[in-house]
């Protein structure tokens, strides 16, 4: 049997009514915690596992998937509209999102989120299907250096696109930096900067510097305007629907976001994030008009929100194929797997077909329940911005904090969000952009440990770094976008490029 | 008059009632998995409250994820939180004892109530098919003519991977501070490290490896217990020449300060729990083993753990 075969039978089998019912509980649950702060897909899908038990394996699978799924298309709702990323792969959603929501087009914004969304899970869980071996080839591909130098590429090109006023952009960024030095050292086991609080032996939380920095610091800068604060949120303006112009600037950069997003997530130290990020880099560089990124560009939410979807379907890839569960909600998965006594590896496919395929066609039609489901909901949610500023903005600090505590019960996690809550107040006043400080606590200690790893499998030898054409050719991209900007500068194009570089706040 | 100071005797009484009642219902569980949903600690607790559930006993069992530092950041608001509460559990083990002592946590396993062991797995040697290692001689001979030459890639640094590898150096004659060992966050990562012949061995939990060696893209070396582990034939350190037993075990302790009732009601709980066909079950499809050991026994095993431990983190240079 062919692949298109495989999948026709699992279609077939996903089809029955009990399969449908348990993919539609999965997909309603899942965008429910993605929008809910600080209960993420992973600790759903823990706390349902004992529950599961008894129950037919391929319908828990089903809603397992469903779920992770379903997350990845709510944690979009509450970055857009309150500036609350409930997910490190939906903040840079945020970034665009929210500006829109405030110009009132929170509707468009939401609308091209989840059928971005839509477009990239289907087209990934097909090339899940279809690709899955040959993907899995590359990723293994992928060591240490190699990583380290997508790594270099992701720096350079965000960089890039934080803005003209280099000293604050890089400024922002070397303080993420310096946060993501906190913490247990992977490679050594060392304490560094942790002053003796346990707390801060496994870092800063990047969900919660993004929380604090985004949303707690906007509060606080609101409520230090009062009453005279010029920019009045307008719930709706225009149409709530996307507009011709939007499915215009929208679909190409779903599509980039889908074919950045997957190859990233089927990477076991790829993850959803670097995806988002390259995305919006790769958007805010293409687009016609990219002075309108930091102003509500709705190339910069389609673009990362096709990206987190591909990638949570990229993620499948290395644990339905080699049993690699290459995020926290994938190693749930695997023990999911395990209770019913499957072991997802190389055999799986072999072992039993019935059940991959089954699980593949259900992504495609829980794909399409979680459109169903999103674009009703989206007149509902756009409503949440005519709550008086006063209301919504104690609403914004109150979710933020019980996210943080439903994340990590603890009062240090608590008093790290009001830090850096009062940090991004400071930022926000003066002029400096806050997005660096999160994508330098993101790729920060990424860059390190697999440069170290590299470093250290080599012996220390710093040419390994070029050894291999990947490593070589990614680093050489790297440099020329570095070198590229200069030499357009000095040529007298930088009156072009600080427009194109207008800062995100 | 009268009626006020009834209503606050009956209120009273209720909640003398209610206070009465809990001893009498005791079997409600809080068990703290001090690490994130999806590991081994997690998976071990939230396994316990299936089965305590299941089997009836006890009414209700939740489950608390405080990750953290290796277990120690749940052990130390488990410490200063449950102290004399006989219903509140914690989850924790071998990688746990390694934890303390590299993070010099100021919380350490004597300030809770060791209750039992429960579960073990051992550490297993891999390469990728493609390896040219046949055998773990051969391995350790390449380490012995240049230690840095072979890239090890296994889990956190300092836990029971790392310390497997720095036992089987010393064993070796090999200084174990000279070892090269890369440390990954996840097995998934490590496993990708060694399947795309980018490191030159892997060490992990046997169970992480035995679906790749049915598959054939890898080849367990050695087991790291005293004796051969179901699923691989792969010799023992021990028979290959090296004085090397180690197991990966998981243990539940209790609160700090509880009488000598509560400490044997507890252990009395997960005796049964240990005991019921649904933990049997249970351990076979999750591949542990059962070591169950209680009792002033492993107390004296858990000492002598501490202890080994705290030797070979010196040796290989984590712990000062």
């Amino acid at each position: 049997m062919t692949t298109f075969d495989f999948l026709i039978q699992g279609l077939g089998m996903a089809m029955d009514p009990m399969i449908l019912l348990y993919a539609l509980i999965g997909v309603t649950l899942g965008t429910a915690v993605g929008v809910l702060p600080g209960i993420g897909p992973a600790l759903t899908v823990a706390l349902l596992l004992p529950v599961t038990y008894g129950l037919d394996p391929a319908g828990s699978l089903i809603m397992f998937a469903g779920i992770y799924y379903g997350g990845m298309y709510g944690g979009s709702t509450t970055s857009i509209l309150l500036n609350t990323p409930g997910e490190s792969a939906s903040i840079v959603t945020a970034l665009e999102g929210n500006k829109m929501a405030r110009a009132g087009r929170g509707g468009p914004a939401l609308a091209t989120a989840a059928i971005g969304s839509f477009v990239a899970g289907l087209i990934a869980t097909l090339a899940l299907a279809f690709l899955a071996p040959h993907i899995v080839k590359l990723a293994l591909i992928f060591g240490p250096r190699e990583y380290f130098a997508l790594m270099m590429l992701a720096f350079v090109t965000v960089s890039a696109a934080f803005g003209d006023s280099a000293m604050k952009g890089l400024t922002s960024l070397f303080v993420g930096l310096f946060l993501a030095l906190v913490g247990i050292d992977q490679l050594t086991g060392q304490a560094r900067l942790s002053f003796g609080v346990p707390e801060l032996l496994d870092g800063v939380e990047v969900t919660t510097l993004a929380v604090a920095l985004f949303a707690i610091g906007e509060a606080l800068f609101v409520a230090s305007h009062g009453t005279m604060a010029a920019d009045k949120i307008e719930a709706v303006k225009g149409s709530v629907w996307m507009t011709r112009a939007d499915w215009a600037r929208s679909w190409k950069p779903w599509l980039r976001g889908t074919a950045i997003g997957f190859p990233i997530g089927a990477m076991p130290a790829g993850g959803a994030e670097i995806g988002t990020l390259l995305s919006y880099a790769a958007e805010k560089r293409l687009a016609k008009n990219p002075e309108e990124f930091g102003h509500g560009a709705i190339e910069g939410v389609a673009g990362p929100e096709a990206a987190n979807n591909a990638s949570a379907a990229g993620t499948l890839v290395p644990l339905l194929t080699l049993g690699l569960p290459t995020s926290a909600t994938a190693a749930i998965l695997l023990a999911g797997f395990q209770q019913f006594g499957l072991q997802p590896g190389p055999l799986l496919f072999v072992t039993s077909p019935q059940l991959v395929w089954g699980l593949i066609a259900s992504l495609l039609i829980a794909n399409v329940m979680l459109l169903v489901l999103n674009l009703p909901l989206i007149r509902l949610w756009v409503k949440l911005l005519t709550i008086p500023k006063p209301w919504l903005y104690a609403g914004i600090l109150l979710f933020a904090t019980l996210g943080t505590i439903g994340m990590n019960p603890s009062p240090v996690e608590l008093a790290m969000l009001l830090t850096f809550g009062i940090m991004g107040f400071a930022m926000r006043v003066h002029g400096y952009p806050i997005a660096p400080v999160v994508v330098g606590l993101i790729l920060g200690p990424m860059a390190e440990q697999q440069l170290r790893r590299a470093l250290s499998i080599a012996q220390g030898d710093w040419t390994t770094l070029v050894s291999t054409p990947i490593a070589a050719g990614i680093l050489l991209a790297a440099a020329l976008a570095l070198v590229v900007p200069m030499i357009l500068r000095l040529r007298g194009r930088g009156e072009v490029l600080s427009r194109l570089a207008a800062d995100e706040d | 008059m009268k009626t006020p100071f009834f209503g606050k005797h009956t209120l009273f009484g209720a909640a003398l009632a209610a206070v009465l009642a809990i001893p009498a219902h005791a079997g409600d569980y809080m068990i703290m998995a001090p690490a994130a949903p999806g590991g081994g600690w997690d998976s071990t607790a939230r396994s316990m409250q299936e089965v305590m559930q299941a089997e009836g006993i006890a009414g209700s069992v939740q489950v608390q994820n405080v990750p953290g530092a290796g277990g120690t950041v749940g052990l130390a608001q488990f410490a200063s939180t449950a102290g004399g509460d006989p219903s509140q559990l914690i989850v924790g083990g071998y990688v746990m004892v390694g934890a303390i002592l590299t993070n010099e946590s100021p919380v350490s396993l004597a300030d809770v109530t060791p209750i039992a062991r429960l579960t073990g797995e051992a550490v297993a040697i891999a390469v990728s098919a493609a390896s040219p290692y046949q055998t773990i001689n051969e391995l350790v001979d390449a380490m012995k003519a240049d230690p840095g030459a072979v890239s090890w890639a296994g889990g956190s640094a300092g836990g029971v991977d790392h310390i497997t590898v720095g036992l089987l150096a010393k064993a070796a004659g090999i200084d174990p501070t000279k070892i090269n060992y890369v440390a990954f966050s996840g097995g998934g990562e490590a496993l990708a490290a060694i399947l795309g012949n980018q490191v030159t061995v892997g060490i992990s939990g046997v169970g992480e490896f035995l679906p790749q060696v049915e598959a054939g893209t890898m080849r367990i070396l050695a087991v790291s217990t005293a004796e051969k582990w179901a699923g691989t034939d792969a010799p023992t350190l021990m028979e290959s020449g090296y004085d090397v037993n180690v197991q990966n075990w998981r243990m539940v302790a209790a609160a700090p300060g509880l009488s000598a009732e509560q400490k044997a009601a507890v252990t009395a709980d997960v005796d049964k729990l240990v005991n019921s066909a649904g933990w049997k079950s249970l351990l076979e499809t999750k591949g542990w083993a059962n070591t169950y050991l209680s009792g002033a026994d492993f107390d004296k095993q858990l000492a002598l753990e501490v202890e080994a431990t705290t030797a070979v983190l010196k040796d290989i240079g984590l712990v000062k």
